[in-house]
């Protein structure tokens, strides 16, 4: 028995629709062992995660716990062979005390004793070095204490298996020193860990072992002691797939979009754009790289008018007027009434871009239905353009009256760019254009964006793969936890070069903050 | 993969989504869910009253169209239902969870009756129509409109807001229905200019309800017309489905959501107007008599085509009318025409669950994708 890991999982398989989430994933981990689970974002980490601990049902393959075959149908079925998880997102009652959430939804055999709880929970922060008062609520405390509790909540249900998403995404250097520390003292104490994450030099300071995946494939599993950084990278990344993009040299650049110091804080008051500055010039693609969420998206709807930002400039020199127009804190239509004529093609597409439950035609009329003075919309014209789009960029659809949330991922990024490119902007925003799409959607994505490069629009591109990025852009900014990292020429840069900027800056913070 | 050991592993049945189904499959699973509930129903008669099954629904139907009264009786019920559900359609389009449609068909009732009974012998009739049509409009709009605002401002939770707002609706017309009571002191208006009839809407071709009916048939039509064909239609849609998406494209949530409850509780405010002016004659605490709740329910169910609210109003209320004729009939009490009417809509609101979801059972797609 001793010899057998704690937990492993066999070809795992997880799809939702047509997405492959997880496919034939191998994993084990031992006691007394910490595993790291490293990835891009959408490599599909939290999923597989999900399934050990009991939120989601794999489709495929097999979960042993001490070397027998399990079924986790729930998070109850998890806790029962003791597998805990803590969430990136806190799921604790914000007016409870520390203890009152630890010992929720807890069936004690004697009666809840407020008292008997805290002295447990006093001896787990004892043993592993946690610092908690029991009585504090949780809507007093600051990331960490909230994490501390989730922690703890775990522990005292027993668990000896720890599964910890992104747990230092959301904490400080020195929290997350502590934080190390704490799960370095559990795994002497023969507890086996995972932990979800994407930099790389936590991997190496904290795991005993680093399984890799990449686009829901497990590339492989090292040990920490005989790897290193760029090896990690590679995993990471992938080779270089040659894609041949044809990539033209930017006719008569002119500085069309102007962003200057732009700062911004999100709710929970955390900076998440510190002090961008970049120009986008027309005539080129403009690249901006980085691990999801280091403040791409707020960057992008700072400049449509969807972000509010503390301070900073966003300047369009108009090419008609040859007026400077501020564009800092204008709603979206009064960016338009300005003349400028920016088009913007959000992450979310269905969320944000598009109304799933639409038909194609009413889609193509979000940027237009307004014109004209009568109460009555005209769908002629976007008929006609909904016919188009469909003919030109070949979107597989039974009609133009079919939903769009009925179409693939493709199909309906066709006509979300095909409708943004139809106003003819000067300026081209796109987030993410390609994720999740087939080959050949993508190449039709990246040719469109091209032509728009080539028509004087200025491109700015938020993209994900690395290839992608060097072989479309003609420069490239890559951003860390909101901040720019670095800015490359799109000819020369290479895939490790931006790897190694996007990680930078939190490995940078690190040390800024200790010293 | 030891593919036999994993089935006897595997829960016995998970529930997946499903991809769009083609319209005639969607509509077999809601017919066979109406069949599915007339058998249920028809058990659960045998067993509690031992009657035929057969000869229960015989006898509703009979309560529902039997005779020429009844259809009347059934035409103006829904109108009446279905008008309270235009109203709360565009909201609800919109998703804004306006459960006080209540309070605003009463307060347009109040309204009503308040000039009725202050103007009766006031003003002459084609002066005073006008003034209650506009008196009820407006009381139903802002009923609609207090609690749009607070949402707009400071995102007040709209579902509480306006159940609140109904209490304050139903508390008024108690402390006038004091007020006004006739005789003094007895708590009943009764029934308001029941000699000279002013303030009565007028009865078309000897038929008492034929205004109603109408009013509502045009309203039907020109809300279907506003919500499909105009910009404020498509605003609605665009906000109920994704405000991320609205304020995207630069639509004024705040300001929708405004315009959108002056609407909703100016419609709740004609339902008053037709219940108190048309129909009653009198108001009491009762008036609106749940169909603020129950057009929730219609308007859902037609997914919020008033088109189609036609159909779903007339399901409910067939229901309603054959189940208390089955309740005098057979002398059963009325609760068991309420269980009946409510296994058939628990039936057709669960039949929504299989259109959209589907149930694969264990070993159903043995050697898939593995």
């Amino acid at each position: 028995m001793s010899n057998c890991p704690a937990i492993e999982l066999r070809n795992i398989t997880k799809t939702f629709g047509s997405v492959v989430a997880n496919s034939n994933v191998n994993l084990s981990v031992n006691r007394g062992e910490i595993l790291s689970v490293l990835g891009e974002n959408g490599s599909g980490k939290t999923t597989l995660m999900n399934m050990i601990a009991g939120i989601y049902f794999p489709d495929h393959g097999q979960i042993f716990i001490d070397g027998e075959e399990v079924v986790i149908r729930s998070p109850r079925d998890a806790f029962s062979h003791g597998i805990g998880m803590i969430h990136q997102h806190f799921k604790l009652v914000d007016v409870f005390s520390a203890a009152e959430n630890i010992v929720l939804g807890l069936k004690e055999e004697e009666h809840y004793n407020i008292r008997r709880s805290a002295a447990k929970i006093k001896e787990i922060s004892e043993q592993y070095g946690f610092e908690i008062d029991p009585n504090k609520k949780i809507y007093e405390m600051s990331v960490s204490e909230k994490q501390t509790v989730e922690i703890i909540k775990v522990l005292y249900r027993g668990a000896d298996i720890l599964i910890l998403d992104e747990p230092t995404a959301v904490l400080t250097p020195q929290e997350t020193q502590k934080l190390f520390a704490v799960l370095r003292r559990m795994r002497d104490d023969g507890k086996a860990i995972i932990i979800i994450t994407h930099k790389l030099h936590e991997v190496l300071s904290l795991s005993d072992r680093v399984a890799v995946l990449r686009k829901g494939e497990y590339i492989g599993t090292v040990e920490t002691a005989s790897t290193n950084e760029s090896e990690l990278t590679e995993m990471m990344v992938g080779k270089k797939i040659s894609l041949d993009i044809e990539r033209t040299e930017p006719e008569n650049p002119q500085e069309r979009l102007v962003v200057k110091n732009i700062n911004c804080m999100n709710r929970e008051g955390v900076k998440v754009l510190d002090n961008i500055s970049f120009t986008a010039k027309s005539g080129e693609i403009l690249g901006i790289a980085g691990i999801a969420g280091s403040g791409q998206r707020e960057l992008l709807e700072a400049i449509a008018g969807l972000q509010h930002i503390d301070s900073g400039e966003i300047i369009y020199n108009n090419p008609k007027t040859g007026k400077q127009d501020d564009l800092r804190d204008k709603t979206p239509l009064q960016i338009r009434e300005l003349g400028v004529r920016l088009s913007f093609v959000p992450e979310d597409r269905l969320g944000m871009g598009l109304v799933g439950n639409m038909d194609i035609i009413d889609n193509m009329m979000l940027r237009s239905y307004r014109k004209g003075k009568s109460p009555f919309l005209q769908r002629k014209k976007p008929k006609h353009l909904a016919d188009e789009i469909i003919e030109q960029l070949e979107v597989v659809t039974p009609s133009a009256t079919t939903p769009v949330r009925r179409l693939s991922g493709g199909n309906v990024q066709k006509v979300l760019v095909g409708r943004e490119i139809a106003s003819s902007p000067t300026v081209l925003m796109a987030a993410y254009p390609v994720r999740g799409l087939d080959i050949n959607s993508s190449y039709v994505i990246y040719n469109l964006l091209n032509r728009q490069k080539q028509n004087g629009v200025a491109v700015i591109f938020v993209g994900e793969d690395l290839d992608v990025l060097t072989e479309l852009c003609d420069r490239i900014i890559v951003i860390g936890s909101g901040r720019i990292t670095g800015t490359l020429d799109g000819r020369t840069a290479t895939k490790e070069q931006i790897g190694y900027l996007m990680t930078a800056s939190s490995a940078e913070e690190k040390e800024g903050g200790e010293a | 993969m030891k593919q036999a050991e994993r089935h006897i592993r595997e829960p016995l049945f998970h529930i997946a989504k499903r991809d769009a189904l083609v319209w005639w499959a969607a509509w077999l699973i809601r017919i066979a869910a109406v069949a599915a509930a007339l058998v249920v129903c028809a058990v659960v008669t045998v067993m509690m009253t031992g009657e035929n099954p057969i000869k229960v629904y015989a006898t509703m139907i009979d309560g529902a169209i039997g005779t020429e009264r009844r259809i009347w009786n059934l035409l103006q019920s829904l109108a009446m239902l279905l008008c309270v559900s235009l109203g709360v359609t565009p909201a609800f389009k919109m998703r804004f969870w306006n459960i006080g449609a209540e309070g605003q068909v009463l307060i347009g009732g109040m309204a009503t009756a308040a000039c009725m009974i202050l103007f009766g012998d006031k003003l002459p009739t084609v002066l005073l129509l006008p003034v209650i049509i506009v008196a009820s409009i407006v009381a139903g709009a802002v009923w609609g409109l207090i609690p749009a605002l607070f949402k707009a401002k400071w995102n007040t939770n709209e579902t509480l807001f306006t159940l609140m707002m109904n209490y304050i609706a139903i508390q008024l017309v108690s402390y006038f229905s004091l007020q006004w009571s006739v005789p003094k002191g007895s708590g009943q208006i009764g029934i308001i200019n029941g000699d000279t009839h002013a303030g009565w809407l007028p009865s078309l071709g000897g038929h008492d309800y034929l205004i109603n009916i109408l009013i509502v048939a045009v309203l039907t039509v020109v809300m279907y017309i506003y919500l499909k064909y105009s910009k404020h239609g498509y605003e609605i849609s665009v906000v109920g489905e994704s405000e991320n998406t609205a304020r995207y494209i630069g639509i004024n949530v705040k300001k929708v959501i405004i315009r959108t409850m002056l609407i909703s509780g100016a419609i709740c405010g004609i339902a008053g107007l037709l219940l108190v002016s048309g129909t009653d004659h009198t108001i009491t605490r009762d008036t609106a008599a749940g169909r603020g709740f129950t057009a929730i329910m219609v308007s859902w169910l037609a997914k919020f085509n008033p088109l189609f609210m036609v159909l779903t109003t007339l399901l409910i209320v067939f229901l309603q009318k054959g189940a208390i004729e089955i309740s005098t009939i057979f002398g059963l009490n009325a609760s068991f025409s309420e269980i009946i009417t409510g296994i058939i809509i628990f039936f057709i609101i669960g039949s929504e669950f299989f259109i959209n979801y589907t149930v694969k059972f264990r070993g159903s797609d043995k050697g898939g994708k593995a």
